[in-house]
């Protein structure tokens, strides 16, 4: 589905991300680890195309397709959705206006109601939003616009524990649906998600970590494993482990 | 009580007298347009054109879903009917000559000796319009008037007045539009507005000139006690100059004036925008809001409060989008505090859209394009209520244009 081959990027002519190379197979959630600053989030919005983010080599293939030098609009259309962790305040931009450009004919009012935006939908998009109605509303967007691969950049983050739930549960659908484990590889939507704490492993199984240090992929392995190693001994232990390696 | 006499010898003094801003005119390159039309009882006979003129600043033909319909040619009124028997609509020559006490708002808000526009509308007898909500009426439906310059190298030259009795309520629009076989034309336009206590005037304006026309609209609000003036103000076309700065008096205790503007300058235009309030009685409120575009022109947005009593509050938004190189943005907001205790704030902005903003909306999808156009469209609405259709799609299709354009 995705793949990213030894990519570079600067951003302000600071390099952050390092011959940087990851897949997310098709049906496959795969998540990021990595301390502040590792360069997790240039990462995901690379892969999105936002500008600001200079490739300077490597390549981005999606479906097989080279899209390293594609617009944003290109990229999504074909597929791509993201969630990033601070979208700007869109003055004037009412939430129903966008859910229904992008939504076409289907109707998203019950997916609305689920996640409690139904009164956000005359508002101007996350102007006076919460950390928690701006994740709601960037999922409601999400599920509007339907891609084959999300890209969740720390969902988790600056949300109480009431949107905890209803964020990871919508992910879980949005992602998984009711595919049954054995199906869902292979047939479902892709994910690729940056998370701190791990939280959001509670409410979507994951297949493969990326552990994301200093701009470059440390190791990869089993995500519930990593995740453990991480917690009890630090990120530290990952660079001096990939240092003994080299 | 100012004389005839008086009125016309200040007028005659001020014919060469310069406006404070904008750009500067010679009155004598222009003729005094035409006093006489062909009169239409029914605007639904005018031709197929002359209708989609009207709907593209708001006039409905028909007069469906409007309480009643004025429309004035150069310096003739074409047209005057009203189905809301409630409200007196009808030219203003005929009404001074029906009130003998009318002439006593007549030449009160604004002086004759202003500038030379308003003086040379004096002394040209300007006809116009006259509005008057009796006290105590609510009308359901807007009133409809027309302003249209129909001959070229003429100057038009327009008076009205609109008088909302006590605890009356009247909504109005206005739609300004022009032949389109006049290319260069001068438009002056004199308004005096009287929203008596407890009042409400909704009054909604488009303007839909051309790139040679020059528009001089002099306007004033008087607000008595617990009145309300709402008034919206659209220019979305090309044109080449107008200025104006219609200043409301917040005269009686809790008046509230609120004046939402929005315009788009294209190359070539020059658009210097103001808003007054004086705030000369206690515990009075405005909002002036300003949203501005420019595709290649000069946009000045001014705003201005004046704080003479106390507990009142005013805030003053202006804020514009410069989509190309090609054009200026000028934000002038002014804040005066005469007394202790009273709140003036404003917030101005000038600038491009934000990228992240476009960027934004293309990762869902919309094209660049698409995106610029949608910001646009929420940017300029602030709420207008009660704008037909045909109007809204041709707003629309300026939108469109002005995305590609930033392009």
């Amino acid at each position: 589905m995705l793949e990213v081959k030894d990519l570079t990027v600067e951003v302000g002519g600071k390099e952050l991300l390092k011959n940087v190379n990851l897949k997310v197979e098709k049906g496959y959630t795969n998540v990021i680890l990595g301390p502040n600053g590792a360069g997790k989030s240039a990462l995901l919005m690379t892969l999105m195309g936002f500008s600001g983010y200079k490739i300077v080599s490597g390549q981005i293939l999606f479906k097989g397709e080279d899209i390293t030098h594609m617009s944003i609009d290109e990229r999504a259309t074909r597929g791509i959705g993201i969630m990033t962790q601070r979208p700007p305040n869109m003055t004037g931009v009412k939430l129903k206006n966008l859910v229904k450009l992008i939504a076409g004919d289907r109707d998203m009012e019950h997916t609305a109601e689920s996640l409690d935006m139904m009164r956000f939908m005359e508002r101007d998009i996350n102007v006076g939003f919460s950390g928690g109605e701006i994740k709601r509303s960037e999922l409601l967007q999400l599920a509007a616009q339907r891609p084959c691969i999300y890209l969740f950049d720390e969902p988790e983050s600056g949300v109480d524990l009431m949107s905890i739930d209803i964020i990871g549960n919508t992910i879980n659908n949005l992602v998984h649906g009711d595919t049954c484990p054995g199906d869902r590889k292979g047939h479902g939507k892709s994910a690729l998600i940056i998370t701190h704490t791990g939280q959001i492993l509670d409410y979507i199984e994951a297949d493969r970590a990326y552990v994301l240090c200093n701009g470059t992929i440390m190791c990869e392995g089993n995500p519930r494993e990593m995740l453990q190693e991480i917690k009890e001994n630090g990120y530290e232990e990952c660079i001096t482990c990939k240092l003994k390696k080299a | 009580m100012q004389t005839e006499e008086s009125l016309k010898k200040r007028a005659e003094a001020a014919l060469q007298k310069e406006a404070a801003y904008g750009e500067k005119f010679d009155l004598d390159e222009y003729a005094i347009a035409p006093k006489e039309t062909k009169y239409t009882d029914n605007l639904k006979e005018l031709d197929e054109k002359s209708q989609r003129t009207l709907l593209n600043v708001g006039v409905i033909p028909s007069g469906e879903g409007r309480g009643g319909s004025l429309v004035m040619v150069d310096n003739a009124i074409s047209h005057s009917s009203v189905s809301d028997k409630e409200i007196e609509l009808m030219p203003l020559h005929f009404a001074m000559q029906k009130h003998d006490w009318l002439k006593d708002y007549s030449w009160n808000l604004v002086p004759v000796d202003a500038d030379k526009y308003t003086a040379t509308s004096y002394l040209e007898n300007a006809n116009g319009y006259f509005i008057r909500a009796p006290k105590g009426v609510k009308t359901k439906l807007p009133i409809q008037t027309c302003l249209l310059m129909g001959s070229k190298d003429v100057s038009q030259t327009v008076h009205n007045i609109v008088i909302v009795e006590e605890n009356a309520r009247l909504d109005v629009i206005t739609g300004c539009s022009t032949g389109s076989d006049v290319d260069k034309a001068m438009h002056l336009g004199i308004s005096e507005m009287y929203v008596k206590k407890g009042g409400t005037l909704n009054f909604t304006m488009i303007h839909n000139w051309a790139e040679q026309i020059g528009v001089r609209p002099r306007t004033v609000i008087h607000l008595e006690e617990g009145a309300t003036f709402i008034n919206n103000y659209v220019t979305l076309k090309a044109v080449k100059s107008i200025q104006s700065y219609p200043t409301a008096h917040l005269t009686g205790k809790g008046a509230f004036a609120r004046f939402n503007t929005i315009a788009v300058g294209h190359p070539g235009s020059e658009l210097d925008l103001g808003s007054r309030v004086i705030f000369d009685a206690p515990n009075t409120k405005a909002e002036l809001v300003s949203r501005t575009i420019t595709t290649g022109g000069t946009v000045i947005a001014r705003g201005e409060m004046i704080g003479n009593e106390v507990q009142s509050k005013g805030h003053l938004e202006c804020h514009g989008l410069v989509l190309n190189n090609k054009g200026t943005q000028r934000a002038i907001p002014i804040l005066e505090a005469n007394v202790d205790d009273i709140e003036l704030t404003h917030e101005a902005a000038v600038g491009r859209i934000a990228r992240e903003q476009v960027e934004y909306l293309m990762a869902r999808g919309l094209s660049e394009e698409e995106a610029v156009g949608m910001i646009v469209r929420g940017f300029l609405d602030v709420g207008i209520s009660g704008i037909p259709d045909e109007l809204q799609k041709d707003i629309d299709e300026t939108i469109a244009q002005i995305g590609k354009s930033a392009m």
